[in-house]
C-alpha cells in the first residue's frame, strides 16, 4: 500500500521513521508563475491560488500544500494595506498603530467580515475537496508577539515591549483573539495544522530571558486556544537555545534556521518537538544540481534518524528568485537519500 | 579605560540608564570626547555587535543599547550639530523595502560613533540616484531585509555608473548574512554582518581616502 503524504507527516511526527523524510517544498510565490499570472492578480482569487498550489504539488511531488498568501494580509484585516512587488513577497504598507495610545482603541478584526481572509479559507476550503486526507494543508497565522513587527514598525515595537508594559499587554490581548479565531477558522475550512510564525520569539530578535516573559507566555495561552496542531516557524531567526521552551508552549513543529546547527538541534530537540528546516532559501538561487543535493544529505544526515524531521527551507517561503531546476534536484535528492532506514548515514560516518 | 568599557558594556545591555550615563559623565571627565568615543563607545559598540553575530545577544539589546546611546552622547556633545570628526559626505537607507530597524540601528551607531550622517529613510532607486547626486555623497550604507531589495544594489550600482556617480556602497542585512557572496553579486563595496560593521568601513574609507 503506498503511503501518503499525511501518513508519512504523521509517523514523523510521532518521532517514528515514515517510508521516506517528508519534503515540504513552501512555494508561495511560485503558484503566480504556474498560472502565468502577477502576484497581485494571483492573490486576488482563491480558485487561482488553488490552482497554483496544485500545479506546484503535481510538479515537485511535496507533502505538503500551503495556502498562505501573504504575511500583510493580516494586517489588511485590521485595516492597513499591501504593496506588491514584481519578484518578491508583498510589503506591508504603513503601520495601523502610529502612535502607542492607538493601542487602546484597537480591536480584533471579525474573521467572517474580512474579505482577504475569507480568500483564504475558501482557497483551503477548495485545496481540501481536492486532496481530502492525503496531503496535509498548512494554515499560516501570524504570532500575536511578531505581529505588531507590521502593525506598528520594528523600532517602535521594540519601544513598546520594553517601556510601555500595559500597552504591550493589551495589545497582545486584542492579537491574541485575532489570531485564535483566525487559526481555527483556517482548521474549520480543511487545514491539517496552522504555522505559527514567531521570528520575534527567535533569539535573533529578544534575549531568552525577555522571551520567557513575554512570546513564550503569549504562544503558550494562544496555542492553547487553537484548536489543531500547531508548528512554530522562527522565520530564519535562530533558536538552538530555546527549543526546549518552545517545545513548552504544547507546539509539535518547530521551523528552524540556516545559521543554526541541525545535530544540535536535532540533538535538543528529540522526542519532544519535530524540526522543520533549514536550507538556505537566499543561496538555493545559485544551487547546482550537485549543491541542491549535497545540502539536503547533509541535512537528512543530521536530522533525519528517528523520525522528528521535516526537510524544508529555513524561512517558510522559498524566494521568487529560486528556479525550477533548483526544486527539482532537491525533489530528486530526497528521493535517493531519504528513504528509511538511512543506512547511508552510519556508512559515511564510519567512512 | 578597560574598567569603564565593561561597565558601559554591562549597561547599555541591561539597559541601565542611569550606570551608563554615569560612565559616560567619568569618561567625558578623564579624556576629551572624541577620544572618549574613539576609546570607550566604539569598542563596546562593535563588541555588543560582534556578539549578535555570534547569537549571544539579540537584536532588541542592540536597538535598545544602541539608541540610549546615542540620546546620552546626545544629550552630552550635542551629536548633529557640534562636528565631533571629519566625516565623509555620507547617508543611509532602507532600499526600496519597508523595513526601518537595521537602518536606525546604523545610524545610531554611527552618530554615536561622532560621524554625521544624513538619514534618508526608505527610497528607490530613481529617488536614491537623485538624492546621491544633490548630495555629493562619497559614502552610502544601505540596509535591508529582503531579497528583492539586495538585488536592487544592483540596479542602483549601475544606475550611478551610466551617470558617472563613483561612491563607495556598503550594504547589511537579512539577505547578506545568508549568502556571503551576495554583495559582491550586487555590486556593494563592502558588505557590514552588523550595523556597527559600519564604523570600521567608513574608517578604512576614509583613510584611504585620506592617504
Amino acid at each position: 500500500m503506498t503511503t501518503t503524504s499525511l501518513q508519512r507527516v504523521l509517523t514523523t511526527l510521532g518521532h517514528c521513521e515514515p517510508d521516506r523524510v517528508p519534503l515540504f517544498l513552501l512555494t508561495t510565490l511560485h503558484g503566480a508563475k504556474e498560472t502565468g499570472l502577477s502576484l497581485r492578480d494571483y492573490f486576488s482569487r482563491s480558485d487561482q491560488v488553488i490552482e497554483g498550489q496544485m500545479r506546484l504539488l503535481q510538479r515537485y511531488r511535496g507533502d505538503c500544500l500551503y495556502p498562505f498568501f501573504y504575511a500583510s494580509l493580516e494586517v489588511e484585516a485590521f485595516g492597513g494595506e499591501t504593496i506588491f512587488i514584481e519578484d518578491g513577497p508583498p510589503n506591508c504598507g504603513c503601520p495601523i498603530i502610529h502612535r502607542p495610545e492607538d493601542i487602546d482603541r484597537l480591536e480584533p478584526p471579525r474573521v467572517a467580515e474580512s474579505a482577504c481572509l475569507t480568500r483564504v479559507l475558501e482557497t483551503i476550503a477548495g485545496l481540501k475537496a481536492r486532496v481530502g486526507d492525503t496531503v496535509p494543508i498548512i494554515g499560516v497565522a501570524i504570532s500575536p508577539f511578531s505581529l505588531p513587527v507590521m502593525q506598528m514598525g520594528f523600532d517602535r515595537y521594540l519601544e513598546l515591549i520594553h517601556e510601555h508594559p500595559d500597552r504591550f499587554a493589551r495589545l497582545m490581548a486584542v492579537n491574541e483573539a485575532f489570531c485564535a479565531e483566525w487559526a481555527n477558522a483556517q482548521l474549520a475550512a480543511g487545514a491539517t495544522a496552522i504555522c505559527y510564525f514567531d521570528p520575534v520569539s527567535s533569539q535573533t530578535i529578544v534575549p531568552r530571558d525577555l522571551y520567557l516573559k513575554t512570546g513564550q507566555e503569549v504562544a503558550k495561552r494562544t496555542l492553547a486556544r487553537i484548536q489543531g496542531p500547531t508548528a512554530t516557524h522562527l522565520a530564519s531567526g535562530r533558536g538552538l537555545g530555546i527549543v526546549a521552551d518552545i517545545a513548552a508552549t504544547g507546539t509539535a513543529v518547530l521551523g528552524v534556521s540556516a545559521l543554526d546547527n541541525l545535530a544540535e538541534l536535532k540533538a535538543a530537540a528529540a522526542g519532544k518537538v519535530t524540526l522543520l528546516g533549514n536550507l538556505n532559501g537566499i543561496e538555493m538561487r545559485h544551487w547546482t544540481p550537485e549543491l541542491a543535493e549535497s545540502a539536503v544529505k547533509r541535512a537528512i544526515a543530521a536530522a533525519g534518524r528517528g523520525g522528528g524531521f521535516i526537510l524544508s527551507d529555513n524561512h517558510g517561503e522559498i524566494p521568487w528568485q529560486v528556479p525550477d531546476e533548483v526544486l527539482l534536484s532537491i525533489r530528486a535528492a530526497v528521493d535517493r537519500w531519504g528513504r528509511y532506514p538511512l543506512d547511508w548515514v552510519d556508512h559515511q560516518a564510519a567512512s | 579605560m578597560n574598567s569603564l568599557r565593561q561597565r558601559f558594556r554591562s549597561a547599555l545591555e541591561a539597559l541601565d540608564h542611569v550606570q551608563a550615563e554615569a560612565v559616560l559623565k567619568q569618561a567625558l571627565a578623564e579624556t576629551a570626547p572624541l577620544e572618549m568615543i574613539e576609546r570607550l563607545v566604539v569598542p563596546v559598540m562593535e563588541q555588543l555587535g560582534a556578539e549578535w553575530d555570534s547569537g549571544t545577544l539579540a537584536l532588541s539589546q542592540i536597538y535598545m543599547g544602541s539608541r540610549m546611546c546615542e540620546q546620552l552622547l546626545g544629550r552630552f556633545l550635542q551629536l548633529g550639530t557640534a562636528k565631533l570628526r571629519p566625516s565623509p559626505r555620507m547617508a543611509v537607507v532602507v532600499l526600496s523595502d519597508y523595513h526601518m530597524l537595521g537602518k536606525r540601528i546604523v545610524h545610531s551607531v554611527m552618530r554615536a560613533s561622532g560621524y554625521d550622517i544624513l538619514d534618508y529613510g526608505r527610497l528607490d532607486v530613481g529617488a536614491l540616484v537623485h538624492r546621491i547626486t544633490a548630495d555629493r555623497l562619497d559614502i552610502l550604507l544601505v540596509s535591508v531585509l529582503m531579497l528583492p531589495s539586495a538585488l536592487k544594489v544592483r540596479e542602483l550600482r549601475d544606475a550611478l555608473d551610466a551617470r558617472g556617480v563613483r561612491l563607495r556602497i556598503a550594504v547589511g542585512g537579512a539577505p547578506f548574512l545568508f549568502d556571503p557572496a551576495l554583495w559582491r553579486e550586487v555590486g556593494a563595496d563592502a558588505m557590514g554582518r552588523t550595523a556597527s560593521d559600519a564604523i570600521g568601513i567608513v574608517e578604512r574609507w576614509t583613510e584611504e581616502a585620506a592617504a
